[in-house]
């Protein structure tokens, strides 16, 4: 089975748009796994039916019993995450700033404080219109752990991969270089990079690369927008080059992208015939790369 | 005052507001713009200004000192982050796990795993006339941006004074590194396009800001294009709309160069002359209570 990733370092640049567009090609064949769990949009485009879900728990969060409590104050002294402030006379655990290590737990000499599992998030298994499953996930709010969720989507996509005898998983993944994009890493076999020619579009590409290369995945580019900053768009190409990442494709700066996803379409079942054809030949260079 | 500038999706012009704003408004008074992006740090990328600060960002984890060690394995116990792990005579350090929270050291019987600092990131501090602006730059291969964002935040309460605009450009999402930016802020400026990307990104924003129990209000970018259904939401959640930015190619094109838009496109201007409105009225309401 093969892993198709989409990334970007920096936010905005059509990962979600693209990824949609190939889940669409590759139809029956591919499984679709949403990994960008923070801000998961891939279903205003493929329209998941939310058929099975399941509750997601990860991490955990100090809770006080105060008819316990002898307010001895040893579970705020060895908190390094100022997250037990004393409330109106009691030592209260402040959720935001809880990161669950349990230290205050073993130290409390009365066995006031328990640890709670936390609910993190949702994942969801869903039909979709191009035949074939998604899996994704929502992720509550302010909740740690993004990582694992990540992990737990891909995971499961695998899984009905197997299930279903696919040979193709492909999934979006978040921006940035933190904990979730390396959750999503993890397994590629192919990395999709897309980006914009400015200097933020340059600049995160070349970070997000950094990141790609300690995996030593294989990956590909496709330069969006790139008539916006023709100067940039050849740095960029330069840097592929050098890189040795394969130049997928240039797309124009096309307002279609945004009229598509407002009828809660894909780009490839919309009437922009130039930009189909592009997508379709990059999909079919992604195809070639990873057999 | 602090304003952090936030969306729940990537790419909606965080930065491009962020930059502008606080070069807009230095242009009157002493303005503090920190990139909290750490991940990817562009504000940088805006801002020509005089480098007066730099220093290396360290988070403390645990260092095993073979010749104390029992293998008791009381640390293994204990870390709920799976970051220390006994293989046999062996105790193994994972930092990128590691949270600092110190109950491992501190709790060793035999003091076997002193914290000692490791580099995570980068902080530097620039100034240009009115306008300070701080960046800090996460490693790649650190997985944690909260403990970076933490430091940043230290760094300005103890170097500046209190009393100037600061300015915080967030990172996108809604999870942990957003949570860490925006919650000490006192006004939060969430920044969307009228997509139906950008209203379903906008809403899990402005649900995690309700429950930080923060005011926020709205700019809308690439204004024209998509439908009405951002506007429609802002007025049923009553949350103010801010400014609008036009979708305008000729933006893209400005910003793609790294220079500043308000400058060249008075629409821009407009906007910010009417956020900034918006922020002098919240000072004011803030000085009086």
């Amino acid at each position: 089975m093969k892993e198709i990733v989409i990334i970007s370092g920096k936010g905005g640049t059509g990962k979600t748009s693209l990824t949609a567009a190939f889940a669409y090609l590759g139809g029956k064949d591919v499984i679709v796994a949403d990994c960008d769990v923070d801000a998961a949009d891939m279903h205003l485009l493929l329209q998941p039916d939310f058929a099975d879900s399941d509750d997601f728990y990860s991490g955990e969060m100090a809770v006080i019993d105060q008819l316990e409590c002898t307010q001895c104050g040893k579970c705020a002294d060895v908190c390094r995450f100022d997250a037990i402030p004393i409330i109106e006379g009691n030592y209260i655990v402040d959720p935001l700033n809880c990161e669950g290590c349990g230290y205050c737990a073993r130290v409390c000499p009365s066995d006031a404080i328990s640890n709670v599992d936390l609910n993190v998030g949702k994942w969801y298994v869903s039909d979709i219109k191009t035949g074939s499953i998604m899996v994704h996930a929502k992720l509550g709010i302010g909740a740690d752990n993004s990582g694992k969720l990540v992990a737990k989507v891909k995971m499961k996509a695998k899984e009905i991969a197997t299930e279903k005898h696919k040979e193709l998983v492909i999934v979006d993944g978040s921006p940035g270089i933190g904990c979730p994009v390396v959750s999503s890493l993890s397994g590629a076999s192919f990395v999709v990079l897309v980006t914009e020619p400015s200097v933020s579009g340059l600049h995160d590409l070349k970070r997000v690369y950094q990141l790609v290369n300690k995996f030593n995945i294989k990956a590909g580019c496709i330069i969006n927008k790139s008539d916006i900053n023709t100067e940039i768009s050849i740095q960029i190409e330069d840097f592929l080059q050098k890189e040795e990442i394969i130049h997928l494709t240039n797309l124009p700066y096309n307002e279609n992208f945004t009229k598509s996803m407002t009828l809660g379409q894909t780009i490839m079942e919309y009437p922009d015939h130039h930009l189909k054809d592009l997508i379709t030949k990059s999909w079919n260079t992604i195809l070639q790369h990873i057999n | 005052m602090k304003i952090a500038i936030a969306s729940g999706k990537g790419g909606t012009g965080k930065t491009t507001l962020s930059v502008n704003l606080a070069s807009f408004l230095a242009e009157q008074q002493e303005v503090v713009l920190v990139d909290l992006d750490v991940e990817e740090p562009n504000s940088g990328l805006f801002i020509h200004a005089d480098l007066i600060h730099e220093e290396d960002t360290f988070k403390m984890v645990p260092d095993w000192k073979e010749d104390h060690c029992t293998f008791c394995g009381e640390c293994q116990k204990v870390c709920n982050f799976h970051a220390v792990i006994q293989l046999g005579e062996m105790i193994m350090v994972f930092p990128e796990l590691c949270h600092a929270c110190y109950a491992c050291s501190e709790l060793c019987p035999t003091d076997a795993l002193p914290m000692i600092p490791k580099k995570m990131g980068k902080l530097k501090h620039l100034k240009n006339n009115r306008l300070h602006f701080i960046e800090s730059r996460l490693d790649i291969g650190e997985e944690q941006a909260v403990p970076l964002i933490k430091k940043t935040q230290k760094y300005i309460s103890e170097q500046l004074n209190g009393s100037f605009i600061e300015i915080y450009d967030s990172p996108p999402g809604t999870s942990c590194p957003v949570i860490e930016a925006t919650k000490d802020a006192d006004y939060v400026i969430l920044v969307t396009e009228p997509t139906p990307f950008g209203l379903h990104d906008l809403k899990l924003a402005a649900e995690t800001m309700k429950e930080l129990k923060k005011s926020v209000g709205v700019v809308i970018n690439r204004d024209g294009i998509g439908n009405d259904d951002v506007f429609q939401y802002c007025e049923n959640e009553q949350i103010p709309v801010l400014g609008k930015i036009p979708n305008d190619r000729r933006i893209a094109e400005i910003y793609s160069q790294g220079k500043l838009i308000y400058k060249e496109v008075p629409e821009f201007r407009l906007a910010l002359e009417k956020i900034t409105a918006h922020i002098t009225t919240l000072c004011e309401q803030q000085n009086h209570s």
